[in-house]
């Protein structure tokens, strides 16, 4: 679908289709703005908001990914966001979706991303103690050796 | 008791029987479906493989009014101290049986989030393997479990 | 006794509606109030409250005490409750529900804060059931991929199952062919039904209908004897893959099929004789758990919870998967949002998924069951024995895994419970290099505070039981 109003108010948007999929990057300090300018734009709904580990594999280590649908168009959109891995900030959309509230906080819990503007930035899949992020990629898998003892005759 | 005049020991035997009789045979269940192996405890005591018939289909939700603990479903970290409150505040007699890989030992999912094994956190007295059991290995689990006590250990 | 003596005065008279002597307004109220005093502050004089006649009952409702023997005696009619302006400092009470509970679908823990009975606060604490799927599903191929998140949303797993083998196919760029694809069609509506019924089940039990958790195990044996004889498992299948099924269907299939066609009217007809008229069911769950379509909107709720707000969204319409929309079934939508719509949708859900499985059944197309594609699909394990080469795939397939070109995509599912989406990211490898699964119960869990503020503790049983969260799609 064209967006080309969105385009232009966000020159430094990438829009690109990915196997059907309408999918646009932005910088991190474009996020609110452009999320908010979508959403006025008729993405009303919001349907998830994750994050990716990538390493040393793409210019910024933490990729934060939302997808939002707008009803009346019947469309996808996904907004793909670097945040580099020394400073890993990123805007909370909590201002404009109430839903995106217990997603940032599992994208905390699990990858250390905080959230600015979050109103209750704590852990939530994982008990409150717990040290580390696990689903980050130098985080071990945390498996336990298993033994398979010959058998006796 | 008392005994009467010349007579054996044999009184005694007979009286543990009749307690493990009545053990086995109104042994309560306390609900502890944490995941898929619910659905086929709850399938276990529906009418088709019927629990009733044992005098097992009051799932009894207060552990104080329950015997049998039965782990059904994968035990995470934040879980584990639930689970051991649970057990403690289960009156004596009590018997766990860990439905399941999950509850057994951490079954397919060997990492941080999942206590490897119930038997970490509580002692179990039998161990039913499956991915989940259907319901006729549950039977088979509590049946054994009653044959065991009825035995007298 | 016709009539109660008059204890309080001792008068063996019964008292009676008739206006005896009226006693002057200010002269017996005072003495009235001064025996009432002397009464309270401990010594033996009994009041004097004299005959409850109309004029009288002016002045005994001054008296808490008298108002409410009154109403004891039958002789004074009052309002209904009425708000008591000087209980304003709200004494609130924080419970803990869960995580073992018996009403709460799953270990999901909710601390409520409570004025009375009514629900001031609700925060659902989850991560109970936390199982590091995510992280799990970054070591297992693609063609393992699937007993990993069969065991998710653990009531549908064959969604689960489907939606992953959908993005990986997407990122291989492979074909299914049609046979495939309406087993796969036939297997996910099925799932439904079987889906709902522990629904319709767990909403009976919690409002208190037992025999309905009985009921509603009773049909879904049908559907699990089914899935057995398909897949050779009752739950967490394993049998939806990257590439199309696992085997073909049985023998036979079709008489199994239509007997369950022929067992579910009679079933459902039951469950609504037995619920939807049932006025006890109707004020326990009309209007209570309302929510908004924007509100739904924003929090991300989606699924039966949605439709019944009145919105008209199913991902089976709006982005069809599977070849699922050569088959003509309708859209159902409530209109009020409260729990008694979600159960008439999901009730009708069921009915428009069982004539999608009849159409499936009648139309079923011949051909592979999987993709004929040599390096995703295993080869026939007759042809091992005849070639190397079929031997050297099967090898690869089942230790290292297919190469998945890299690339990520979200793939999403209309499951029981909502947009069940798959956002898959590969790096050219065999594994995963980020599953990310977006459970439809998160965001529904996420939204319960708007369902549950302002209303009774006891509308959270049945408000709980509306949504169908599913914790392992929660917590995965």
């Amino acid at each position: 679908m064209a967006f080309t109003d969105l385009a232009a108010r966000f020159p430094q948007a990438v829009f690109r289709t990915s196997y059907g999929q309408d999918v646009v990057r932005v910088e991190r300090g474009d996020l609110v703005a452009f999320v908010s300018a979508a959403r006025a734009d008729g993405f009303d709904f919001f349907i998830d908001l994750c994050a990716v580990d990538y390493l040393t594999r793409r210019p910024h280590r933490f990729e934060l990914v939302v997808n939002i649908v707008s009803t009346k168009q019947e469309s996808r959109l996904r907004i793909l966001t670097g945040i580099p891995g020394g400073d890993p900030v990123a805007p909370s959309l909590t201002g404009l979706y109430a839903g995106a509230n217990f997603y940032e906080r599992e994208a905390y819990d699990l990858f250390g991303i905080r959230f600015d503007g979050h109103p209750d930035l704590t852990r939530i899949v994982l008990p409150d103690d717990w040290q580390g992020h696990p689903l980050r990629k130098d985080a071990p898998m945390g498996s336990v050796p298993v033994q398979f003892k010959e058998a006796d005759a | 008791m008392a005994r009467a005049e010349g007579s054996t020991s044999l009184l005694t035997t007979t009286l543990n029987k009749a307690v493990n009789w009545a053990r086995t045979r109104s042994m309560w269940p306390a609900t502890f479906g944490l995941a898929c192996c619910a659905i086929e405890m709850m399938a276990t005591g529906a009418a088709h493989h019927d629990l009733a018939r044992f005098g097992m289909e009051v799932f009894r939700a207060s552990p104080r009014q329950a015997d049998l603990m039965i782990v059904a479903g994968r035990v995470s970290q934040k879980m584990a101290p639930v689970l051991r409150q649970i057990y403690d505040q289960m009156a004596e007699p009590k018997w766990v049986i860990s439905m399941g890989a999950c509850a057994s030992t951490g079954g397919m999912f060997n990492n941080y989030a999942l206590v490897q094994g119930v038997d970490q956190v509580v002692p179990v007295d039998i161990y039913v393997p499956g991915c989940p059991p259907g319901p006729q290995s549950l039977q088979h689990g509590i049946l054994t479990l009653h044959e065991r006590i009825q035995r007298g250990s | 006794m016709s009539d109660p003596p008059d204890m309080v005065t001792g008068n063996t008279e019964a008292p009676s509606g008739e206006t005896q002597e009226a006693a002057p307004v200010g002269g017996a109220g005072e003495e009235r109030r001064r025996r009432h005093d002397l009464w309270m502050s401990g010594t033996e004089v009994p009041p004097d409250l004299g005959r409850y006649t109309d004029e009288g009952s002016q002045e005994m409702l001054e008296h808490e005490d008298a108002g409410m023997l009154a109403e004891q005696w039958g002789t004074l009619v009052s309002d209904d409750y009425l708000e008591d302006p000087a209980a304003s400092d709200e004494e609130t009470q924080i419970v803990n529900m869960g995580p073992q509970h018996p009403a709460t679908h799953g270990v999901l823990r909710l601390q409520v804060e409570l004025e009375g009975e009514t629900i001031r606060r609700a925060k659902p604490i989850i991560g109970y059931l936390h199982t590091g799927m995510e992280k799990t599903a970054e070591r297992l191929s693609f063609l393992q991929g699937p007993t990993n998140v069969t065991r998710m949303d653990y009531l549908s797993p064959f969604f689960n199952e489907l939606c992953f083998s959908l993005a990986t196919e997407r990122l291989l760029g492979i074909e299914i062919p049609p046979r495939a694809r309406a087993i796969r069609v036939l297997m996910t509506e099925m799932n439904r039904v079987a889906s709902h019924l522990v629904w319709l089940a767990t909403q009976g039990l919690d409002i208190g209908a037992l025999s309905m958790m009985l009921y509603g195990w009773r049909e879904r044996e049908l559907f699990l004897d089914f899935f057995e004889k398909v897949t050779g498992l009752r739950m967490n299948h394993n049998y939806i893959r990257p590439g199309g099924v696992a085997a073909d269907l049985p023998d036979g299939w079709e008489e199994d099929v239509e007997a369950i066609l022929a067992a579910m009217p009679g079933g459902l007809a039951d469950y609504e004789g037995m619920l939807t008229e049932n006025p006890i069911f109707i004020e326990r769950t009309q209007g209570v758990g309302v929510i908004t379509p924007e509100e739904c909107l924003a929090y991300g709720v989606t699924g039966p919870v949605l439709r019944a707000a009145g919105v008209d969204w199913d991902l089976r319409k709006v982005a069809p998967y599977s070849g699922i929309d050569q088959y003509e079934f309708e859209v159902v939508t409530g209109q009020h949002g409260d729990t008694y719509d979600r159960y008439l949708v999901r009730l009708e859900e069921m009915r428009q998924s069982l004539a999608i499985v009849r159409q499936v059944a009648e139309s079923m197309p011949a051909g592979d069951y999987r993709s004929d594609d040599r390096k995703v699909t295993p080869p026939p394990r007759a042809r091992i024995d005849e070639s190397m080469e079929a031997l050297i795939h099967h090898f690869k397939i089942f230790t290292e895994g297919f190469k998945v070109p890299a690339g990520e995509v979200y793939e999403a599912v209309e499951s029981p419970r909502g947009e069940l989406g798959m956002y898959l990211v590969s790096d050219g490898g065999t594994k995963p290099w980020r599953l990310h699964v977006r459970g439809p119960s998160f965001a529904n869990v996420q939204a319960l505070p708007v369902l549950l503020t302002d209303s009774l503790i006891a509308d959270t049983v049945a408000t709980l039981a509306s949504v169908d969260p599913v914790l392992g799609d929660v917590d995965r």
